[in-house]
């Protein structure tokens, strides 16, 4: 006994190694012995770039919108005031603000109706091969390049494009023509319409609703939907009893990206749309042309305040989890 | 009333399913028929005749390779800023516990999370209130900081895989923290390090919405892209850089997912 703990002391002192010599085994010493100052070396850059550069960017922004501009000179005037916030609610701009929100409602809702089938197909019947065919064929257009994808619609929306002949072999060109005349969401084309700013907008952020509610499906036990036949409920009560309630987390997940990008894009109703605005073209032309930095930035807070909102019901729901 | 564990799909999910999937690929594919096209003043269906003649046009095209070439520099140089933020971010988050972890992630995560317009106009007005002229750099430094979020999301998952104890081990053994650094952390890290540059190449190799905003007189790619989208100059030239750059972006995102497949954290889930 006595042997054992006097063998075992020499070892440990044989383990303590002499200092390592030189500046760098020094260096190397002093961080371990204090990890406190590892860890402010190794958080100190990446804190200085985005906890500096970049927050401090966002609240000059921010301060920016409490500053408001002289109409007469163009000038800003730097005093603190909340006229800037006055002239955000003129009704123009509240129209703005309307048109953004329900696009962005609307391209959700049918992002979450188009994504659930892939999702759930993905979920619950693809294995192996089919799997990995599925994931890619989700990730491939997410990572495809955003402009590339826009232009793809130009190409597919345009008057002479293949959408128009493709109804026209169909003979269903009075319906296109029809859909066309309609107010609001009608148009010359489908690619100066709404309904093409609907379509382009589905279709670019659509990726980012399936991933979420394919997470969220991947969770749900088989036998709990094989239960639920068993007990007589037909596939529609399914749906609505079982599986929906239990996808809604990821659904309500992947709207925080759809609601989020709809509300903040200014390139895609800029190539693909009418003349009338949307938040993010807004900023966009009173940053650029007006000049007017202080609107601009109230503009800005529009979508950080609703996604504020949003997120605090989404977190509410259990949303988080399913990201 | 089934008792048995049919594992086919009904019919109306499968068509569903699969027609969701070609809604999502069927447009990109239309791009590489119209870089073949002969139409030059319209976007006609169906393409009147097929010629390669515009692959040789756009080869000669000097600011093509121009707007190439800056934003291969860019991404290049972001993705090494963002290699080493993301990393050390990483590594501290994970390694470590401290006050105030969760709002690293939430800081981490944010310049992705706001929308694009709002990370452009916040260092656009904030170069403007430095009095920092636009430049190659700002361009960088608008990229960089996106592109943390998606090295740190990869590196963030693999170094939750790899125990700790074989650092301490390390140490034990005589190392200094350099030697483990390069011995035993590198190579566990490597490739989620390798899938997190490639995807932050991308992602800087495609982004617009910042670049409007940061950038002075320069172009790159997507600027040169949405210029042409605005007001269309020579169109079978942009059908083929459109056409190259689904291609280019294309063998990273493959690369990467081979990379971090196994079992990893979904590696572009931070998009």
């Amino acid at each position: 006994m006595s042997v054992q703990a006097v063998s075992g002391t020499s070892n440990v002192a044989a383990a303590i190694l002499p200092r390592r010599g030189g500046l760098a085994g020094s260096f190397s010493d002093l961080l371990w012995r204090k990890p406190g100052l590892l860890l402010f070396l190794m958080l100190a850059p990446p804190l200085l770039w985005l906890g500096v550069v970049y927050i401090g960017s966002l609240i000059a922004l921010l301060a920016q919108s409490f500053f408001s501009i002289d109409e007469f000179s163009g000038l800003i005037s730097r005093e603190l005031t909340l006229k800037t916030y006055g002239d955000l609610l003129q009704a123009v701009n509240l129209d703005i603000i309307v048109r953004t929100v329900t696009m962005a409602a609307v391209v959700t809702l049918a992002s979450a109706i188009i994504a659930f089938p892939i999702a759930y197909y993905a979920a619950r019947y693809a294995r192996g091969t089919w799997k990995a065919l599925f994931y890619l064929g989700v990730m491939l257009p997410l990572w495809s390049s955003y402009l590339v994808k826009i232009y793809a619609w130009k190409l597919i929306l345009a008057k002479e494009g293949i959408l128009t002949w493709l109804f026209a072999k169909l003979h269903l060109s009075w319906l296109l023509d029809s859909w066309l005349s309609l107010p609001v969401i009608g148009g010359n084309s489908l690619s100066v319409s709404f309904t093409g700013t609907f379509i382009v907008f589905v279709y670019v952020w659509l990726p980012f609703m399936i991933l979420p509610i394919q997470a969220a499906l991947e969770r749900v036990p088989g036998n709990l939907v094989e239960a639920s036949s068993d007990l007589g409920a037909s596939p529609r009560q399914t749906f609505r009893n079982v599986l929906f309630p239990l996808a809604l987390p990821g659904i309500v997940a992947g709207s925080i990206f759809t609601f989020s990008l709809t509300l903040g894009d200014y390139i895609i109703p800029q190539i693909i749309g009418t003349s009338r605005l949307f938040i993010g073209q807004a900023v966009y032309a009173q940053q650029g042309t007006a000049g007017n930095i202080p609107l601009a930035a109230a503009f800005t807070v529009v979508p950080v305040v609703i996604m504020g909102f949003y997120l605090w019901g989404a977190k509410r729901m259990g949303a988080f989890d399913a990201l | 009333m089934r008792s048995d564990r049919s594992q086919s799909a009904p019919t109306g999910l499968k068509i569903a399913a699969a027609a969701g999937l070609a809604f999502l690929h069927l447009p990109i594919l239309l791009i590489f028929v119209y870089a073949f096209t002969t139409e030059e003043k319209s976007y006609q269906w169906p393409p009147p005749g097929f010629t390669t003649q515009w692959f040789a046009v756009t080869w000669g095209r000097a600011d093509v390779w121009q707007a190439l070439g800056l934003s291969v520099q860019v991404a290049a140089i972001s993705t090494g800023i963002a290699l080493v933020l993301g990393t050390l971010c990483a590594a501290a988050v994970s390694q470590t516990r401290f006050f105030g972890r969760e709002a690293i992630s939430l800081l981490v995560i944010l310049p992705i999370a706001l929308p694009g317009i709002i990370t452009g106009i916040a260092l656009r007005s904030a170069f403007s209130l430095a009095e920092i002229p636009f430049s190659f750099w700002t361009i960088v430094l608008g990229h960089a900081t996106f592109c943390v979020v998606v090295v740190y999301n990869n590196a963030v998952a693999r170094f939750r895989r790899t125990s700790g104890s074989l650092i301490e081990a390390s140490m034990d053994l005589g190392a200094d923290g350099f030697q483990t650094f390069r011995h035993v952390i590198l190579p566990n890290i490597g490739t989620a390090l390798l899938a997190g540059g490639m995807l932050a190449f991308a992602l800087s190799f495609d982004e617009v919405i910042v670049t409007t905003f940061t950038a002075g007189q320069q172009q790159t790619l997507p600027i040169w892209m949405l210029e042409e989208l605005v007001r269309p100059r020579q169109r079978p030239v942009t059908n083929v850089v459109a056409m190259v750059v689904v291609l280019a972006t294309l063998l990273p995102i493959l690369a990467a997912y081979y990379l971090t497949r196994e079992g990893d954290q979904i590696a572009g889930a931070g998009k």
